[in-house]
């Protein structure tokens, strides 16, 4: 079976970001970018399935600037075998990404598409669903578990209260969530070999699709400060403290 | 041949990672227990990270000098132990045999050591050689097929884990110095070697030394490096000196951490109603810091470009070893300082930096050895 992971190049969650001053995103310029951590995961995920000797073949694909391809080498390094740049300067929205997916999935047939339940920058959680949603195909979202069973995919998923089984019928879309497994460091020498993997440009233009924006962002804000708090002795004190707050009656 | 930007940006973020993720949460279990995890030393291993130096045609990464020094940068970010684990296997123990082992002994340790299945060891010093390694006394006669081998060999880091040893012995008890000395790939199973206890350290819990006794041990004359006899010193002389970059990278990756550690707490800790990183006798102290830091770096950066390019950097390389282990002593000594009490207490983990650097200034010769090299060599080429 063939496995299809798109990755997302993001602010390093390491970083602290700032909102620009113009309050219309938050600042990119000379910030350390890196792959979207739950696809990290999902590229994790589908080059174990492939080791397992259960998926044939795992292709990435990015869209994104031409710098998205550090992150696709990312992915390649990790044992991916092949990937595909849709190149863009502009934001895509999670509907217009879905939409390129799609056409991606319509030329290489996937069996599996394994994607992160959303991406760190935007936290959006709804390219997998969309991406589900214009194929036709079914999905299990929030995956803590894949197995792969002939043309079944049994799917585990982390909901409130539990944990809930679910069984799909391939092809279909996983979304995985951050307990499905622990990503590896990409070793040296494969860093290395990643360089000689392809890596297929591909431009929005010739797929035609539209992902011309549909949402408008009004303003990007800083969460509010938090005041200092304060240290009570007492049951009694807090319960005062509380009522002169108007939190209790 | 140097690897492009790009790889060589993924190479060295990967190890940054690691030593964020994985050695970092470690560093004071590691210094309780003196020993690096099984699992750790495993994941090193996956990294790929024994093989940086070995040549790509034996399983390395046949990293250039310029890129092993940047990825010591990162990897001595944290306690310099677990630079050690593979210190040897990139260094001392195996550039022997890079440099001037026969085809046969590369490809039977190479792959292995790059790898990490087999660790190497460099037996050099001796109970009475130490900086005047030339007057070593380990002896090696020739006995048919086979060379005999007695003496003690004193401070052998990773001797205890070691599948051989790049061992320095007299083979011509006659001839006094460096001229009588030969060099081996000695293997650590051979009948006749044993080895000494662990010695207490001041620091760099984890890391290992200990004596190597060889009592009529019996090694194959095969053994020998390389082809003749009496080329030991000048190969030992040789793979110190590439080691003395290596070292000098590690000294300005712990003094840059140091220097992390000590600008935020500077940062965070107030005294007389701010941060004392406000007071400016604090800020000297930091500057000082930074200022010695980036002299190394660029001095390591300059001499190991230089190397790969082809020129001798004997002297350089001594320059570099000279200055950034006295350098990190000092921004040891003075990250002691700004974290006042703390710094000389255990939790905060300084104390244990400052004990840990304390060896760079000593092993793969001291910094008095350092000068006289340096000296010595200015002096010379005044004279020719
Ligand atoms: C943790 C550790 C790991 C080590 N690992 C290894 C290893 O893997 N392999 C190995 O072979 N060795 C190893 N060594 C040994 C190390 O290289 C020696 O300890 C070092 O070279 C100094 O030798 P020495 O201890 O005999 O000191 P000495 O040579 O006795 O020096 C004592 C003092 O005298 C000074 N001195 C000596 N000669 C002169 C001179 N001509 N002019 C001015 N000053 C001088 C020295 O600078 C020093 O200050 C290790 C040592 C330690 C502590």
């Amino acid at each position: 079976m063939k496995v299809l992971v798109p990755v997302k190049r993001v602010v390093d969650y390491n970083v602290k970001v700032r909102v620009k001053s113009d309050q219309t995103g938050v600042e990119l310029a000379n910030v350390k970018m890196s792959m979207n951590p739950f696809d990290e995961i999902s590229i994790e995920e589908a080059v174990r399935l492939k080791e397992a000797g259960t998926a044939t073949e795992v292709v990435v694909v990015s869209i994104g600037p031409q710098q998205a391809q550090e992150t696709i080498r990312t992915a390649l390094a990790m044992g991916a075998d092949r990937g595909i740049l849709v190149k863009t300067d502009d934001e895509v929205e999670p509907l217009g990404v879905a939409k390129i997916l799609k056409s991606i999935v319509d030329e290489e047939q996937p069996g599996l598409v394994i994607v992160g339940k959303q991406a760190i920058d935007d936290d959006s959680n709804q390219t997998g669903q969309m991406l589900a949603a214009l194929l036709g195909w079914p999905q299990g979202t929030f995956a803590s578990k894949i197995e792969l069973d002939g043309d079944k995919i049994n799917v585990t998923r982390e909901i409130d209260g539990g944990l809930q089984t679910v069984r799909l019928n391939a092809p279909a879309i996983v979304t995985c969530d951050l307990r499905l497994n622990e990503p590896r460091y990409a070793s040296l020498p494969n860093i290395m070999k990643a360089k000689k993997k392809p890596i297929d440009e591909k431009a929005i233009a010739d797929m035609g699709v539209d992902v011309s924006p549909r949402l408008e962002v009004l303003k990007v804000t800083e969460p509010a400060e938090r005041q200092a708090g304060i240290k009570v002795e007492s049951a009694a004190e807090l319960v005062a403290k509380l009522k002169e707050a108007g939190v209790i009656g | 041949m140097a690897l492009d930007l790009e790889t060589r940006d993924q190479l060295l973020s990967t190890i940054r990672r690691f030593v964020d993720e994985r050695l970092r949460p470690i560093e004071d279990q590691v210094s309780e227990n003196d020993e690096v995890p099984e699992e750790i030393v495993q994941e090193m291993r996956d990294l790929g990270l024994f093989g940086i130096s070995i040549p790509t045609e034996y399983g390395g990464l046949g990293l250039t000098m310029e890129e092993e020094c940047l990825l010591l940068f990162e990897l001595g970010r944290t306690s310099p132990a677990f630079r050690s684990v593979i210190g040897t296997n990139v260094g001392i123990g195996s550039q022997g045999i890079v440099m001037h082992g026969r085809q046969d002994q590369k490809e039977e340790w190479l792959p292995k050591l790059a790898t990490g299945e087999a660790i190497a060891s460099f037996a050099l010093t001796e109970p009475e050689a130490g900086s005047d390694a030339a007057s070593l006394k380990t002896t090696a006669i020739r006995d048919g097929d086979h060379y005999i081998v007695n003496g003690t060999k004193r401070y052998i880091t990773n001797a205890a884990k070691a599948s051989m040893f790049t061992l320095m012995a007299r083979t011509d008890p006659d001839t006094p110095g460096a001229k009588g000395v030969s060099a081996f790939v000695c293997p650590a199973d051979a009948p006749g070697i044993s080895l000494g206890k662990s010695e207490k350290k001041m620091g760099q819990q984890g890391a290992h030394i200990c004596d190597v006794i060889f009592d009529n041990a019996r090694i194959p004359a095969t053994c020998l490096l390389g082809e003749e006899e009496g080329k030991g010193f000048v190969t030992a002389m040789q793979v110190l000196e590439r080691g003395r970059l290596h070292i000098s990278a590690v000294c300005v990756g712990v003094a840059e951490r140091l220097i992390e550690d000590a600008t935020k707490y500077a940062a965070e800790r107030k005294q007389f109603g701010q941060p004392i990183g406000n007071h400016q006798l604090v800020q000297a102290m930091l500057a000082d810091c930074k200022t010695e830091a980036y002299a190394a770096r660029c001095m390591v950066m300059d001499a190991s470009k230089r190397r790969d390019a082809g020129e001798d950097v004997g002297t350089e390389s001594s320059c570099c070893k000279y200055f950034a282990s006295e350098m990190v002593g000092r921004v040891a000594d003075k990250a002691v300082q700004i974290f006042g009490g703390a710094g000389y207490v255990a939790d905060y983990g300084v104390e244990r930096f400052y004990r840990d650097v304390r060896i760079f200034r000593i092993y793969e010769g001291t910094s008095q050895i350092q000068q006289m090299i340096i000296g010595r060599n200015m002096v010379r080429e005044a004279s020719e």
